[in-house]
């Protein structure tokens, strides 16, 4: 029972990731790939909020303390969203994918620097707030998350969005204001990316930069890939799927072995083959996809 | 003075191995437009290819450095022929995402096989150490090991050979055409599927000989050698305007000295991080690097 517990939070934190990556990537169509640097500055900076700046609330109040650090994670991964957003989304298609990694690379490489959080040694002792009602936290955050983002992309905030996907230049003459979009866009999948981190390092109560490579950049891709960029279904299931996938093949040791490269061959196998991904099997008119981005 | 000249060597050495991968990342962007992601686990192939030859067989150095090219260019091939041609007329992020897949399976299969700790590279010879002070009295205290220049003496051959195919045989001037003009290419009879393959086959093998390379100057090889060292040239492509041969190497020497420096000097933590905040920089300010054109978007 703790043990589904457990992949349960999991599964929550990765489907907040996944459909925040997919408002970026999905919906505007901007090629993010460094989606594990804005989980990490959430992930940090509300650890350090309740470790450092505000332990005498975490201690006396932990669900108030739950809900501020978690606004602190959101909020500083809005702005580092900001901070990198406004000079990169100068910058389309792949150089961006590269410039997305290189700013992902970077704060790890900082974190793994930073003595006031751990450097290399990790960030230790961060309190499991709110104790055994933090699944329940969790599950109120995916919630609100997936809701908040469904909300937005129906509005016609969220149309003006993809009309930016769909045709820059058919947009801006639409009077739509493509560089406020894509920057809006990148800040909101930002925050909920930092909103994810925040409960991620209250969930495990230890963070290390070892957490925030690449890879785990690579793997929030693969769960909007899988499931059909541009589609908010689509992110849950991919991000079931790749949450699920390894615990699954945990009980066959050949199989949990090669679990990556498993991964890798979907990644490929998906675009190859079902570009829409899982959303393609459910609805073949709506645009949703690789090809759709 | 000779602790800057010493850095200078280090990354003159370091460079030279930048540049081996960089050249495949620019000649494959200057003809597709397409990053390939997978690039970097060629390079980590190439060594423990490399490294098997070398340990299996007790082949000369020479012959593995001939022998590593073809192998890890046919693996390029291949992967080429599965995972982006099928995609050409898809949208662009959809090789993009290929490529980062067939990046993970060539590095997990890789650490299938070999293990994911790192190995120590085979030896082919002494490493000679040379003091450059008893020549150059001022320069007391530097040193230049052997491989060091052979690294370096075996890039710039490598690549004068590269410029010859590129500059004077049919096939490289039908890679010249492309990078110009694919569709135009295309239509004036040149054989597209060819070339392209040819293009991956030479970029791979360069990078391929710059794994082997490595592993003789710093003895070791890993699965994860492959990711960092990618990014990287890709930076100095980037840097030097991707696309462009010349400017990958020049990229590439201006990277590995800057980090050279700056690992001499101050922090060497944040050694891979200046990569990056050159990466960002030029992308920002220059995207089309040193010697590139800027491109207009047309409507």
């Amino acid at each position: 029972m703790n043990y589904v517990l457990q992949i349960t939070q999991l599964l929550g934190i990765n489907i907040i990731l996944a459909a925040s990556l997919n408002v970026i990537n999905g919906y505007c169509g901007l090629f993010s790939i460094g989606h594990a640097g804005f989980f990490a500055v959430g992930a940090y900076t509300s650890a350090a909020a309740s470790v450092l700046w505000f332990p005498g609330l975490a201690a006396s109040h932990p669900d108030l303390a739950l809900l501020l650090v978690v606004g602190v994670g959101a909020l500083s991964a809005a702005l580092a969203g900001l901070v990198i957003g406004v000079p990169c989304l100068r910058l389309t298609g792949d150089y961006l994918a590269i410039a997305t990694v290189g700013f992902g690379e970077i704060i790890r490489i900082v974190l793994l620097n930073l003595e006031s959080v751990g450097a290399s040694r990790g960030f230790p002792g961060i309190p499991l707030l709110t104790g055994a009602r933090l699944p329940l936290w969790i599950l109120f955050f995916t919630a609100l998350s997936l809701l908040a983002m469904h909300r937005l992309i129906r509005s016609s905030t969220g149309r003006a969005i993809i009309s930016v996907r769909e045709d820059e230049i058919a947009a801006q003459s639409m009077g739509i204001d493509v560089r406020f979009y894509k920057i809006f866009a990148f800040v909101l999948g930002a925050f909920f990316a930092g909103l994810a981190g925040a409960l991620f390092a209250h969930y495990s109560q230890f963070l290390h930069p070892s957490n925030f490579t690449f890879m785990n950049s690579v793997m929030i891709l693969l769960m909007i890939v899988v499931g059909g960029l541009g589609s908010q279904i689509g992110a849950v299931l991919g991000a079931i799927v790749v949450t699920l996938l390894p615990e699954v093949l945990r009980f066959n040791e050949t199989l949990s072995g090669i679990r990556m490269l498993i991964f890798g061959a979907i990644m490929v196998l998906v675009v190859l083959i079902k570009p829409q991904g899982l959303m393609g099997l459910f609805h073949r008119r709506k645009k949703v996809g690789v090809t759709a981005v | 003075m000779s602790e800057f000249v010493q850095y200078l060597v280090n990354g003159f050495a370091q460079g030279s191995i930048y540049a081996l991968i960089a050249l495949g990342y620019t000649m494959v962007y200057g003809i597709l437009k397409l990053i390939n992601f997978a690039h970097g686990e060629f390079y980590m192939i190439g060594g423990f290819v490399g490294a098997f030859l070398l340990a299996k067989f007790g082949l000369p150095f020479w012959l593995v450095l001939i022998l590593v090219m073809p192998i890890v260019g046919g693996l390029a091939v291949l992967v080429e022929r599965i995972a982006y041609r099928p995609l050409r007329n898809a949208p662009r992020i959809a090789p993009l995402i290929t490529a980062i897949g067939i990046s993970i399976m060539l590095l997990e299969a890789m650490r299938l096989i070999a293990g994911a700790q790192p190995r120590a590279f085979p030896q082919p010879f002494e490493d000679v150490i040379y003091e450059v002070g008893e020549w150059i009295p001022s320069l007391d205290g530097v040193i230049v090991q052997r491989s060091q220049m052979m690294i370096f003496g075996i890039a710039i051959a490598l690549m004068l050979v590269l410029n010859a195919i590129v500059m004077k045989t049919k096939i490289g001037r039908a890679m010249r055409a492309l990078s110009m003009d694919f569709d135009a290419s295309r239509l004036m009879g040149v054989a597209i599927d060819r070339v392209v393959a040819f293009t991956f086959l030479l970029g791979a093998g360069l990078a391929g000989a710059g794994g082997v390379l490595v592993g003789m100057y710093y003895n070791q090889i890993e699965p994860y050698m492959g990711q960092l060292a990618g990014l990287k040239a890709f930076t100095a492509a980037v840097l030097g305007g991707i696309g462009v041969i010349p400017g990958a190497v020049i990229g590439s020497f201006i990277l590995s000295i800057s980090e050279a420096l700056v690992v001499g000097y101050s922090e060497s933590s944040y050694r891979d991080a200046i990569a990056f905040a050159i990466l960002i920089v030029v992308l920002m300010f220059r995207p089309w690097g040193i010697l590139g054109k800027p491109e207009r978007i047309k409507v």
